[in-house]
């Protein structure tokens, strides 16, 4: 074995504890308080998502925003260069609303301040994540990956009614 | 004493840092971007035509081709004089200078001419043209015959050293290599068999998801390619120019091995947040990643506690004072010394963003850049800026240009690198700004970010001065018409503990074996299953810059 000063052996020991129980809180809190990452959804063709009646995203856009039940929402986000559709979403307050998102052509990325909502968006692929909107107001989602120059231009905002 | 390797060392940080100037020109054109001082339209007439054109050159020259130009050359001369033998095939070694330099050429020019504006990430199903990916894979391919001529010259050192233990210098430079030829299998994966092709129209589709898999499998361990370099640095020769010792050099051989196994499998904490990725997985590594702090922190006791015994050498007492004892007019060690202070920021912000959750809050947000420019922009940089200012006037034989310089050079890198990141990582944490943004015109920015983009514009011009000053010393240097008067030598660590380490940190198999099992359970059946429902479908997309 290795001679280790006692100083060194200490402080090796109190940063393993350490990062054991940050790393435990992490996962902890992951699931005691339900944060979601995205995870595996289906796979689709790009080139046909947004063709009407070959998938959800090829509905009306006005048709997209699909009441489940009371208060809660499910709504189908295409991204595409450059923009969001739909652009603006209504709810009323106090909705869960799960976010189901995919391009149609580059990666895009999809951030909705204020929320965990923040996932990655891939031609091919479905983003899902779901979040609750207890205050009312206007919430931005913002294209977070570069999609060509009118990459900054891209977002779309979230309106909670009261 | 080996003269072919200097001049071929000075040859790779020649071009590296011709590369950095161009690319960290851009810097300051984005900080004046974001607070509304578009600077593009007037530079159309020299070819730059966008602000994510400048930022493609700014993290393609920056971020690859410098770090990989220079630690090729550093590692190489560090080899050679570590062993104190020269190399065995120096005419492989020039080999690889050249196919870096070719492939450099051939990807800058569709970065030149506009049709590679895809950033340095290359994310299909954005389409740069053909040349682009060709010749960003010939310099790694270059890098990997580096490697070989490193790895057979210590080769030919072990025969001719039976039973000796191999210098540390040799030995960690060494492993990061090894590391970085398993580690670039994932981007030539990605580049062989999914994006050359479809670039050249010869497929119709691309799997992005599975592309991006390929990349983060190398663009994780890349930081530790870029790391290492100055590790190597802090380990291996700042404690010799402090006037110190190694405190324990058989646990800095200890890290450079956990670096081997450790920095691979961790690759999905760059894609926490994509959608075709299970979550258990993403839960794998981000558990490894945690382990990966260890021997981050190993790395912080021991090189402290080395300049300590530096700085009491030196005179320094009570339980502060052997900090101001320190060099801190020799500009080599300040500015290696600030890089560290610095790369310590980053790293805690670094546990941040692999904290499986807690990356929701940040990932790709301004968060990110204000992160790795403390660590590639500085912990890296500035160390190596630190190197330069020692090996360079050895390459040249020449005096440092000034000393004076240099020290300003090292300290309003440090201030101006304080005041970017600050001002970026708050935007990301409490207004979700995204990167790879033209902040200044996007609409949906709010006034409240104002005062933070100013503080980091502010940071990023000072950077520029910054930068300035170092290409003034190195220019003043190469071109000075003074000669040295004596040799600079290599400064090389002694361990505090004469002894040799044990066998088991000086033996290759066991750590080579354990590094490729690792990989294969942490990413086999992951991989399987992305292939296995193969997605080809995505056409690629040329003409949205
Ligand atoms: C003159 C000093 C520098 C300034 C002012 C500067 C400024 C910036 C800014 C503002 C961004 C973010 C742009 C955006 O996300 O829209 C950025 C991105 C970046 N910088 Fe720097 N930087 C400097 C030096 C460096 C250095 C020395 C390195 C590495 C060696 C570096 C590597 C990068 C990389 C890899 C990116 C990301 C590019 C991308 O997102 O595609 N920078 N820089
Ligand atoms: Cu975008
Ligand atoms: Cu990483």
């Amino acid at each position: 074995m290795i001679h280790v000063d006692p100083r060194e052996r200490n402080f090796i020991i109190g940063t393993t504890i350490l990062l054991l129980i940050f790393g435990t809180a992490v996962l902890v809190s992951s699931f005691a308080f339900g944060f979601q990452v995205p995870a595996p959804v289906e796979r689709l063709d790009p080139k046909l998502v947004a063709t009407p009646g070959q998938s959800p995203w090829g509905d009306p856009v006005e048709e997209r925003v699909r009441e489940l039940a009371p208060n809660k929402y499910e709504v189908y986000i295409l991204a595409q260069a450059w923009n969001f559709q739909p652009r603006e979403i209504r709810v009323p307050v106090g909705s869960t609303v799960t976010f189901m998102v995919t391009s149609k052509d580059v990666q895009h990325g999809f951030r909705l301040d204020g929320t965990n909502v923040n996932m990655m968006v891939l031609p091919g692929e479905v983003a899902k994540l779901t979040a609750t909107f207890d205050e009312a107001g206007t919430y931005n989602f913002v294209c977070h990956e570069y999609c060509g120059v009118g990459h900054h231009t891209m977002y779309g905002q979230l309106i909670v009614e009261p | 004493m080996y003269a072919s390797v200097k001049k071929l060392t000075g040859w790779y940080l020649g071009v590296g840092m011709v590369a950095l100037f161009i690319g960290g020109a851009m810097g300051p054109l984005q900080k004046l971007e974001h607070v509304g001082i578009n600077v593009y339209p007037a530079l159309q007439n020299v070819g730059l035509n966008s602000y994510y054109q400048g930022l493609t050159i700014h993290g393609v020259l920056n971020a690859l081709v410098w770090t990989t130009f220079f630690i090729v050359g550093f590692l190489t001369f560090a080899t050679v004089n570590s062993l104190e033998r020269d190399l065995t095939h120096p005419k492989l070694n020039w080999a690889s200078f050249y196919i870096m330099v070719i492939g450099l050429v051939m990807a800058a020019v569709p970065v030149l001419l506009n049709t590679a504006t895809v950033l340095f990430t290359f994310y299909p199903p954005l389409q740069a043209s053909p040349f682009y990916y060709m010749g960003l894979t010939l310099v790694v391919v270059g890098s990997w015959v580096g490697g070989w001529g490193m790895f057979l010259t210590y080769y030919a050192w072990r025969k001719e050293n039976p039973g000796v233990q191999t210098p540390f210098i040799a030995l960690a430079s060494n492993i990061t290599m090894a590391m970085w030829q398993i580690a670039t299998l994932g981007i030539a994966t990605e580049m062989l068999w999914l994006i050359i092709p479809w670039s050249l129209g010869w497929v119709d589709g691309i799997d992005p998801q599975l592309a991006r898999t390929f990349f983060w499998f190398t663009g994780h361990p890349i930081v530790y390619f870029w790391l290492l370099p100055a590790y190597v640095s802090w380990y291996g020769m700042v404690p010799k120019q402090v006037g110190g010792k190694l405190f324990s050099e058989p646990l800095a051989r200890l890290v450079f091995w956990l670096f081997l196994l450790l920095s691979i499998p961790v690759g999905l904490h760059h894609q926490y947040l994509d959608p075709s990725v299970p979550a258990g997985w993403k839960i794998v590594h981000a558990v490894l990643t945690y382990s990966l702090f260890i021997p981050s922190l190993l790395t912080a006791f021991n090189i402290i506690a080395s300049m300590e015994i530096g700085g009491r050498a030196r005179g320094g007492t009570g339980l502060l004072g052997w900090i101001r004892a320190l060099p801190w007019d020799n500009p080599s060690f300040t500015a290696q010394n600030l890089a560290m202070i610095l790369f310590a920021f980053g790293g805690i912000g670094g546990l941040t963003n692999a904290s499986y959750n807690l990356n929701l809050v940040i990932h790709n947000t301004m968060w990110i850049p204000g992160h790795f420019h403390l660590t590639v922009g500085s912990g890296v940089t500035l160390t190596f800026f630190g190197i330069a200012y020692w090996l360079v006037p050895k390459l040249a034989n020449k005096p440092l240009f000034s000393n004076k310089v240099a020290l300003w050079q090292a300290w309003t890198w440090f201030a101006g690198m304080l005041l970017m990141s600050n001002g970026l990582h708050i935007l990301g944490l409490n207004f979700g700004s995204p990167r790879r943004t033209m902040l200044g015109v996007a609409p949906y920015a709010s006034s409240d970010w104002q005062p933070l983009l100013i503080e980091a514009a502010l940071g990023g011009i000072i950077l520029g001065v910054s930068g300035l000053l170092f290409y003034t010393n190195m220019l003043g240097t190469v071109f000075s018409k003074k000669t040295l008067t004596e040799e600079i030598e290599m400064p090389v660590a002694e361990p505090l503990d004469p002894h040799p380490a044990p066998a088991w940190l000086d033996t290759w198999r066991p750590w080579v074996v354990a590094t490729v099992v690792l990989i294969l359970v942490s990413y086999g059946p992951l991989l399987v299953n992305l292939i296995s429902n193969l997605n080809l479908t995505s056409p690629g997309f040329n003409a949205l810059w």
